[in-house]
């Protein structure tokens, strides 16, 4: 059975009368111990999608019109506040892009991480749990690092805490959004290898935002690229990063700079992300699609699994 | 302003008499002057006219004024029973009254003192309520939005449209007129909070609303914990920095408010001492004119007063980055 799975997932936001549809019928499996990313252009419903297997956001103005999530056989989205309380932090743990914001600048980083564990673990809230649990992010000198406030520490310290403190209670699914974006490339590179690590030691399974490709290569084992509020290609990250199958992928992979080749202006893809609410009818890809034919502007496209494991929303696939 | 807590704190040491303490042959003594005689400090002594009215200095006459000297038995801290205050005469016939005597021959001094602690606790006591209040009504009503903001903030709307003054005029009536003087000043405090929470619940509404879409808020929610837990721990913190300065900058509010209805006559009864209760004999203008010693306890409410607004307005400039 699949750690989490999303059926269908339609999410709406609704603001003075009007809904708007910020997740489109998504579906998505993650097995025990699998790492998935979720990669698109900003906006396009990935954070929305993460932050949903734990209900956390806020409704209203959020409602869930259809679909399930099942986390270990059991739907979020019937499950009542208490249990939600279990899950969060428990089940299931989120690090955020930003780990400045998202530490609470007039607590030490030794209570906030505590903090976490008297909720999930307990018998385990002391000192020597916190200093372990430091030690395991590869803090150095945890000791006397647990008294310093989130000010005192660099970006790439602070989310360390941060992945410390959603380690707390030891969750089967850690969720990072977009992880690394706040940090320079070096320490993006340190905290990646530190997950990579994680993973590897605790047998857990990751979801992955990002827009960042070359992320997806290094620890990726499967891909889902969302485009407008919907999964466009799904697939295990080798074969995608080789062979994108959907015009989407491919665009997206053409725009990143590569160290080979000349000096030629990078190719971006034209036009711009339809906004929420404002769908063309057919293919959503369609109005930007370097090889839309005539019909993609009226033909809803479906998520269909091409070859064994890999699905695509884009009936002219094998021809492009 | 600590000099002014000690010594409120300590009043019965420093007070060179209990607060109640009268004498029948002194009514309106005038300020006795110190000076210096054999090598110490000592105390004039006057001559009072058959009427009590009228003091006259009996030149050379002066009674040594010794420190920590035996007198009246009061309790320390309310519970160390002691006898030894910070300086007097010694001598219960020749008294000092270094700011003169009221209309039962009470030592204004000591009164003042004495005053103090309950004119500057009622201060403290009414902003823990108040903000207490305030911050939990005005914390959730941010927080959680919807209903419950609705329903609290509108209520809040309701308490702030009721004039104070007459409510606690009125309530004031409804008092059992036996009650103890402790009793009737914590029930002011508490009137005098319930009326004034709304408005610090308000300010600390909008501080809770932009402060639950900071990151490290959704960070707690990803962590499972309560609403409860999220508003005490997380959310609040964040506006420590507004209720210090407007805690300090209201303390002098009560002050004002408990002198305000003491000088009406609705707040502490005689003989406690509290600074508005002696403000309230210095209200005819006769014996104003004739005692002017008896405006004491105003500079005294002026100067803390003062004080809390220069500490407000320092404590403001030093944690406010904004202004």
């Amino acid at each position: 059975m699949p750690l989490l799975e999303i059926k269908n997932l339609k999410m709406e936001f609704t603001a003075n009368g009007r809904s708007l549809r910020a997740v489109d019928d998504v579906s998505l499996t993650i097995e025990p111990g699998e790492t998935l990313c979720l990669v698109g252009e900003s906006g396009c419903g990935k954070s929305v999608t993460a932050l949903s297997i734990a209900r956390l956001v806020p409704s209203p103005p959020a409602q869930y019109v259809g679909g399930e999530i099942l986390l270990n056989g059991k739907d979020v989205l019937k499950m009542s506040k208490t249990e939600l309380r279990g899950i969060r932090g428990g089940t299931v743990s989120y690090v955020f892009q930003d780990p400045g914001a998202s530490l609470n600048p007039v607590f030490r980083i030794g209570n906030q991480i505590k903090e976490s564990l008297k909720l999930h673990r307990p018998e385990k809230a002391t000192d020597e749990e916190v200093i372990r649990l430091l030690k395991l992010v590869g803090i150095p000198a945890p000791e006397s690092r647990i008294k310093d406030y989130p000010h005192q520490m660099s970006g790439g310290m602070q989310q360390r805490v941060m992945i410390a403190m959603a380690l707390a209670s030891e969750p089967k699914l850690l969720v990072a959004d977009e992880p690394t974006t706040a940090l320079d490339v070096t320490i993006q590179a340190q905290i990646l290898e530190l997950l990579i690590e994680l993973k590897k030691r605790l047998g857990m399974s990751i979801l992955l935002i990002t827009h960042n490709l070359g992320i997806v290569g290094d620890l990726a084992d499967r891909v889902a690229v969302m485009y407008s509020g919907q999964v466009v290609e799904m697939a295990p990250s080798h074969d995608l990063l080789r062979r994108p199958l959907h015009p989407y992928t491919k665009a997206l992979m053409n725009s990143v700079p590569r160290l080979k080749g000349g000096l030629e202006r990078l190719s971006a893809i034209p036009g711009n992300v339809p906004t929420m609410g404002n769908y063309p009818a057919g293919c959503r890809f369609a109005p930007r699609c370097p090889s839309a034919r005539p019909d993609c502007t009226t033909n809803a496209q479906k998520l269909v699994e091409v070859e064994p494991n890999r699905w695509v929303r884009c009936q002219y696939h094998a021809v492009l | 302003m600590v000099v002014v807590y000690f010594v409120a704190i300590f009043a019965g040491f420093f007070a060179p008499y209990r607060y109640d303490r009268d004498d029948r042959s002194r009514f309106f003594h005038c300020p006795m002057s110190l000076r210096f005689a054999n090598g110490g400090l000592a105390v004039q002594v006057y001559e009072g006219s058959s009427d009590f009215s009228h003091y006259k200095e009996v030149p050379g006459k002066t009674v040594p004024l010794h420190f920590f000297v035996q007198g009246q038995s009061y309790k320390l801290l309310g519970c160390i029973p002691l006898t030894t205050h910070f300086f007097g005469t010694g001598d219960d016939s020749a008294p000092a009254y270094l700011l003169g005597a009221d209309e039962m021959g009470r030592d204004v001094l000591s009164r003042l003192l004495y005053g103090s602690q309950l004119s500057l606790s009622i201060g403290l006591v009414g902003i823990i309520l108040r903000f207490g209040f305030g911050m939990i009504a005005g914390g959730f009503a941010g927080y959680l939005g919807g209903w419950t903001d609705t329903i609290i903030m509108r209520s809040c709307e309701l308490i702030m449209s009721i004039p104070a003054l007459y409510l606690i005029m009125a309530l004031r009536s409804t008092f059992p007129p036996g009650m103890s003087s402790t009793k009737v000043y914590l029930l002011i405090v508490v009137i005098l909070s319930l009326v004034g929470w709304a408005g610090s619940a308000r300010v600390i509404r909008g501080i809770s609303l932009s402060l639950r879409e900071r990151q490290y808020v959704l960070a707690a929610r990803t962590l499972g914990l309560s609403p409860w837990r999220i508003v005490v721990r997380h959310v609040l913190p964040g506006s420590f920095s507004y209720l210090i300065v407007a805690a300090t900058l209201s303390i002098p509010n009560f002050i004002l408010g408990e002198v305000v209805l003491s000088f009406l006559g609705v707040g502490v009864q005689e003989p406690s001492a509290s600074w508005g209760i002696m403000l309230k004999a210095a209200q005819n203008p006769v014996s104003l004119a004739e005692y002017p010693w008896l405006l004491a306890p105003g500079v005294a409410i002026f100067i803390t007063v003062l004080a809390f607004n220069f500490l407000g307005d320092g404590l403001r400039d030093a944690l406010d980055v904004k202004t």
